[in-house]
């Protein structure tokens, strides 16, 4: 029997839970091959030096120790893969795993191969290694310098490349304009903290030459072309898993040099190798995050009305350009006019490099940094000309369109409504309320004061399509998405899909688009991924890309499985296709509804073939790749209330309402939860999370005791809402919601805070607006006011 | 070597390891009990909670030698004949997990939390929890999940 | 990660312990192991020998002893934490033990233990100090001292024990007067960036801080101020007196100090309001 009941739109319950709720779920560190050897990497204490000589004996004398090598033991097939070169005369000096010229603290020099991982770390402390340090810079400014210390020293300079975008006559608008504000931010750096650290296991096959790696990646298809290039293993000879992965956000969007090497050395030794990664490893060895210099300038009428926009990037490559460290800020450069109107847009982004950690994607990539810009100059703007911070959005919004629409910063937006969110988001609290409290709290001149900070943000995500960002955005790899729908002879259904999910309930998401085409209970779909070896096609998730892009591409299968089912259905029963309707999984004779055949029944006749039409060959199963044509552009408003005590300057968040706009909505439970959690991890970034380098380029904050993630005794809840304009660039209507939070939060919770002393002649305070940092600004306000609030 | 005797989950298991083997490896890698994960090196994350004696504890933050002698409880044994507990089906029921990496160090440490308080506030919850990091959930779901749990265990001793 | 190699014994008595101690010149107690396993997990501690001396339950206690509260070294903060005995007659201990760490961790780590690291950053000293508790060592032969809590911390994680001494039991004051354990900190399971004690006791008030210089220090500036008749406002300008705290990754010297003043007051209205 077919249901009428549809799932797309409901909170379906997750398919994956039982097995991380009982302890079963099998991450890469869980496994163990027989044979296996750890492997440990030795790392520079230094952030930039050269290696006179790496002394293995000792680490070969060390108990349980079987093999160590250094960078000279290993000759690569090629580097480990930089996807993105934004520009033709971009310097990206090739990166490959271990190096003699260390450029960055934890920068691998040598690896230990070892019986257990003790033994491992053992060895690793045992290699001795001659080090003559050589001067390091990490701050993107200084490293511009004259005379700065160059990172590469065959380059003649630390800037990485220059990209610029120009839309209108942006000197003359800024000319003519009778307000002009410019803002200069610092986006400070933050380690993204997966909870699992990273790990890779890697079993050769040597009689055949296959190598299995199984690592916690986002990127298994990525990776595994990326190892080919880096080793020169065939791709049809290597197998990537990712089994479970315990989080992502954009840090194992990489390709990472214990890959590269977990390989080789597996490869040398013909053993099983196993490398994890400690969580001190983590802070230094897995890519971080952010770190970004702006000045963004706005353009204005008297009133507010927003003019031109122009904005200048220093963008903190870290020591080497991985992935797509350069097109990350290129992501967020068609933001920096957010959701308003213009006439004028100038965006120029120079990514620098510097002695510290590689930086790439982290949740949001690009788009939180211009979001943080424009939505904190817009505030600025509004105090600069005396209006509400509410009234000063409105009347710049874009209006309302459902067709793809051009913005001032370059995008073709697929749909918007920016008034329609902001007022929904304003039902959830009493703004004027809450003014009248904040100033009675001014007026009594309390301890603890009250600020409110929005958010009305706008970014594009679904990453595609293949001609756009291979096109004008020159990235090296594809957009697309894979997906095939296999239908059992017993009427369960297979999924297969190319996307990656890894914590997000993409299985379970998946499931309910493919048993709303086929009419099939969600519990008879199971969806496979992330072993390359059984979806061999894709590329991943990551850019909010898994619902936006994966989806539409199980949904064209399953079509295209149902177009099949309707020839076989047609001919068992003696009529033509135009002749049956099909709902809910069920083809029926119009006119004679007894008449029927199921997608189950089908997919029994397609296995036995005994009598199928001319032409159509056996089973029930179809493949589909699925190319947007466009970006897909979510937006909302976030509203933030938070107290500030001005007396120590710690800030808590009271309130935080978040109504986003992601389009249809496939399983409002799993939205909320990408929500809530984004929107935690954006107040961690405005108010906690900063990794800072001391004047010897060390990571100060380097591990969990002093890089604050914050825990649930710190953190609100989350009010949520939601709206729904239909993307147009997939017939699904859906947008994306893996980083609206992490894009939406930091400036709403930075207005609020500002908000709360800008009584007391605060204007801005450093992210993260730590205690200390805000006790700064409210003191350095009150000198300037010549003391008393 | 030292040898260390530990009842976990109900079942005695007897292994000799040298001093230094952490519990946490002790049960992942010596008994193969992978449910119980390590997230940090600091005793700060707590995914690697476990019960000692049915108290909460960092698992990577002692000795297998120290709990020689004495009654472990991991993630494992919180099902009992294909059953989830009722704090599991509340983390379900509540979308309380979503990478699920975190999620056995919260549900154990969840336990020993209503062990001693079985009808917890909002806030003596999230007080509860200081000791357990997630990135997934912003723990809202996490903390709504153990209340949830709380509820439906009171009411089933009621 | 894992700790370098060492041996491992396990004490059957407090005299066995002291024995295995003075065995190898460099081994080190482990109680609950929550300040030394951390540090010997990223191998800035590597003893040659760990004397366990968990199983010595002997000295887990809390008893009346006159006109102090007895509390055995090896107690865990979550039994000092809801001790009734001491929620009753020193609350102020019970306060700030339940301020330290997280469940977890209060569920191991010992009171004991705590205070012999002798980190400046910890929570439990200040109180001691400020309540003038006396700890009591033991050490070859069952020869015990006693040494005043303003005497014992020498400086960063040095104490007055001896290398074959072992902390055996921690002596408090009854202290029913008003009280207050109030800890500056961005997670609740950070170190307190500052932390004030401050108990009223026979009319006058103890103030001490927690990670302010290189041990707990008593404010002895507000004290004096308060002596002589000062308010909480006025002494806590005070509190920044002879101190001299660290500059790191969660603050400032000059932010702590200013911390140092606003919680103070705080404190002083709490414990004398």
């Amino acid at each position: 029997m077919a249901t009428a009941e549809k799932f797309v739109g409901r909170s379906v319950l997750r398919k994956e839970d039982p097995e991380f709720l009982t302890g079963r779920a099998r991450y890469t560190d869980d496994l163990s091959v027989p044979g296996m050897l750890w492997m440990a990497v030795v790392r520079s204490p230094y952030a930039h030096a050269r290696v006179k000589g790496v002394d293995l004996s000792r680490a070969m004398a060390t108990e349980g120790v079987v093999a160590a090598y250094s960078a000279s033991d290993f000759e690569w097939a090629g580097p480990l893969l930089m996807a993105w070169p934004v520009t033709d005369d971009i310097k990206n000096p090739p990166h490959y795993p271990l190096t003699a010229t260390p450029r960055y603290a934890g920068d691998g020099v040598a690896v230990v191969v070892a019986q257990t991982r003790g033994a491992a770390e053992d060895g690793a402390e045992n290699v001795l290694v001659d080090y003559e340090p050589l001067p390091t810079v990490t701050d993107v400014e200084a490293a511009l310098a004259d005379g700065a210390p160059i990172v590469h020293d065959d380059l003649d300079t630390n800037r990485s490349y220059t990209w610029a975008n120009t839309i209108g006559d942006v000197d003359k608008v800024f000319a003519e304009a009778p307000v002009v504000i410019k803002e200069r931010y610092r986006v400070q750096r933050q380690v993204p903290n997966a909870m699992e650290p990273r790990a890779i296991v890697v079993e050769p096959n040597m009689a055949s030459g296959h190598y299995t790696m199984w690592s916690s990646t986002q990127i298994p298809h990525v990776l595994r072309t990326a190892m080919a290039i880096a080793t020169g293993i065939p791709e049809s000879k290597l197998r990537i898993v990712a089994p479970r992965v315990g989080g992502g956000f954009g840090s194992k969007l990489q390709v990472y040099p214990e890959e590269a090497l977990a390989l080789e050395v597996a490869r040398k030794l013909r053993r099983p190798i196993k490398w994890t990664e400690t969580r001190s490893e983590n802070f230094v060895a897995t890519h971080h995050g952010r770190d970004q210099v702006q000045e963004i300038e706005l353009a204005a009428d008297e009133d507010g009305k927003i003019r031109g926009y122009r904005t200048k990037i220093l963008a903190n490559m870290g020591a080497y350009l991985r992935i797509i460290a350069p097109g990350t800020p290129v992501l967020g450069a068609f933001l920096y006019c957010g959701a308003y109107e213009g006439e004028a847009y100038h965006i120029e982004i120079t990514g620098v490099f510097t002695n510290t950690t590689p930086v790439d994607a982290y949740r949001g990539a690009g788009r939180p940094e211009a979001t943080q810009a424009i939505e904190r100059a817009v505030d600025a703007l509004a105090r600069r000309v005396g209006k509400d911070v509410v009234e000063i959005r409105r009347m710049n919004f874009m209006p309302p369109f459902t067709e793809a629409t051009q913005s001032i910063g370059g995008l073709m937006i697929d749909s918007g409504n920016y008034p329609a969110t902001l007022d929904a988001a304003l039902e959830l609290l009493d703004y004027d309320q809450l003014r009248k409290e904040q100033q009675a709290r001014r007026d009594a001149g309390d301890r603890k004061q009250l600020g409110i900070g929005f958010s009305t943000y706008l970014e594009n995500c679904g990453w595609g399509p293949s001609r756009v960002i291979g096109g004008v955005l020159k990235y090296a790899g594809g957009g697309w998405e894979a997906s095939t729908v296999r239908c059992h002879p017993t009427g369960k259904v297979v999924v297969i899909t190319g996307a990656t999910p890894h914590g997000q309930g993409g299985e379970t998401a998946y499931a309910q688009v493919a048993a709303d085409e086929l009419g099939i209970a969600v519990e008879d779909v199971e969806v496979l991924f992330g072993d390359t070896d059984i979806a061999p096609s894709g590329w991943d998730t990551y850019g909010s890309r898994g619902a936006a892009v994966g989806s539409p591409a199980i949904s064209m299968a399953a079509k295209k499985v149902v177009a099949k089912a309707r020839k076989i259905a047609a001919h068992e029963l003696e009529v033509s296709e135009e002749d049956l309707e099909y709902a809910d999984g069920t083809f029926s004779v119009k006119g004679a509804p007894d008449q029927s055949r199921t997608i189950p029944a089908i997919a029994f006749s397609a296995w036995t073939s005994h009598d199928l039409p001319e032409g159509v060959e056996p089973g029930l199963e179809e493949s589909a790749f699925f190319d947007p044509q466009n970006l897909v552009f979510p937006f909302g408003a976030h509203i933030c209330v938070a107290e500030v005590d001005t007396e120590t300057g710690d800030a808590q968040v009271l309130k935080y309402v978040a109504v986003d706009d992601v389009g249809t909505v496939i399983n409002p439970m799993l939205v909320e939860g990408q929500v809530v959690g984004g929107v935690i991890q954006g107040i961690a970034e405005a108010l906690y999370e900063e990794a800072v380098y001391d004047d010897n380029a060390q990571l100060m904050t380097s591990t969990m005791t002093t890089y604050a993630i914050p825990a649930a005794t710190e953190m609100p809840s989350v009010v949520t809402g939601n709206h729904v304009t239909p993307s147009t660039t997939n017939d699904l209507g859906i947008k994306g919601v893996g980083e609206t939070g992490t894009i939406a939060a930091p400036p709403a919770v930075l207005n609020a805070v500002v908000d709360a002393v800008s009584h007391l002649g605060v204007t801005e305070i450093e992210r993260p607006a730590t205690p200390e940092r805000v006790w700064r600004a409210i003191r350095d306000a009150r000198g300037a006011q010549g003391g008393g609030a | 070597m030292t040898h260390v005797s530990v009842t976990v989950n109900g079942e005695s298991r007897e292994a000799d390891v040298e001093p230094r083997t952490l519990l946490v490896y002790f049960l992942r890698e010596t008994l193969g009990l992978t449910g119980t994960n390590v997230g940090c090196d600091t005793s700060t994350c707590g995914s690697c909670t476990v019960l000692l004696d049915g108290e909460s504890v960092k698992s990577c933050t002692l000795l297998a030698a120290q709990a020689d002698g004495r009654q472990v409880t991991t993630i494992e044994a919180m099902a009992s004949n294909g059953d989830l507990h009722p704090l599991q089906e509340a983390f379900r029921r509540n979308h309380g997990l979503q990478c699920g990496y975190c999620t056995p160090g919260m549900i154990m440490a969840a336990k020993s939390l209503l062990d001693e308080n079985p009808n917890p506030t909002e806030e003596q919850v999230r007080e509860g929890l200081e000791g357990n990091l997630c990135r997934c959930t912003g723990y809202q779901n996490i903390v709504k999940s153990i209340l949830d749990a709380a509820g439906s265990m009171s009411g089933a001793s009621a | 990660m894992i700790p370098a190699p060492f041996d491992y014994a396990r004490a059957e008595s407090l005299d066995h312990a002291i024995d295995l101690l003075g065995s190898s010149e460099d081994a080190k107690l482990l109680a609950g192991g929550h300040s030394l396993l951390p540090l010997m997990k990223v191998r800035l501690a590597r003893p040659s020998l760990l004397v366990d001396i968990g199983r010595l339950s002997d000295l887990s206690y809390v008893r009346e002893d006159g006109d102090h509260v007895a509390i055995g070294a090896l107690t865990r903060h979550h039994d000092v934490a809801n001790s009734e005995l001491l929620r009753t007659s020193v609350p102020i201990v019970a306060d700030a033990a339940e301020q330290i760490g997280d469940p977890q961790v209060r569920h191991v780590g010992t009171i004991g233990g705590s205070v012999a690291h002798a980190d400046p950053a910890s929570d439990m000293p200040a109180v001691l100090v400020a309540l003038e508790a006396e700890l009591v060592a033991t050490g070859p032969g069952g020869a015990t001292r006693t040494i005043a809590a303003g005497d014992f911390f020498t400086g960063l994680f040095e104490s007055a024990l001896a290398p074959n001494e072992v902390l055996t039991e921690i002596r408090v004051p009854k202290t029913t007067g008003g009280y207050s354990y109030l800890k500056f900190h961005r997670r609740a399971i950070d170190w307190a960036l500052v932390g004030v004690a401050a108990a009223r006791s026979n009319g006058s008030v103890h103030v001490a801080l927690t990670n302010m210089g290189d041990r707990p220090l008593r404010a002895s500036g507000v004290e004096e101020a308060l002596a002589g008749g000062a308010d909480p406002a006025a002494a806590s300008a005070r509190a920044a007196e002879g101190t001299s705290p660290p500059s790191d990754a969660f603050g400032s010297a000059e932010y702590r100090q200013e911390l140092a003043k606003v919680l103070v007051r705080r404190a002083l209205e709490e414990a004398m309001g």
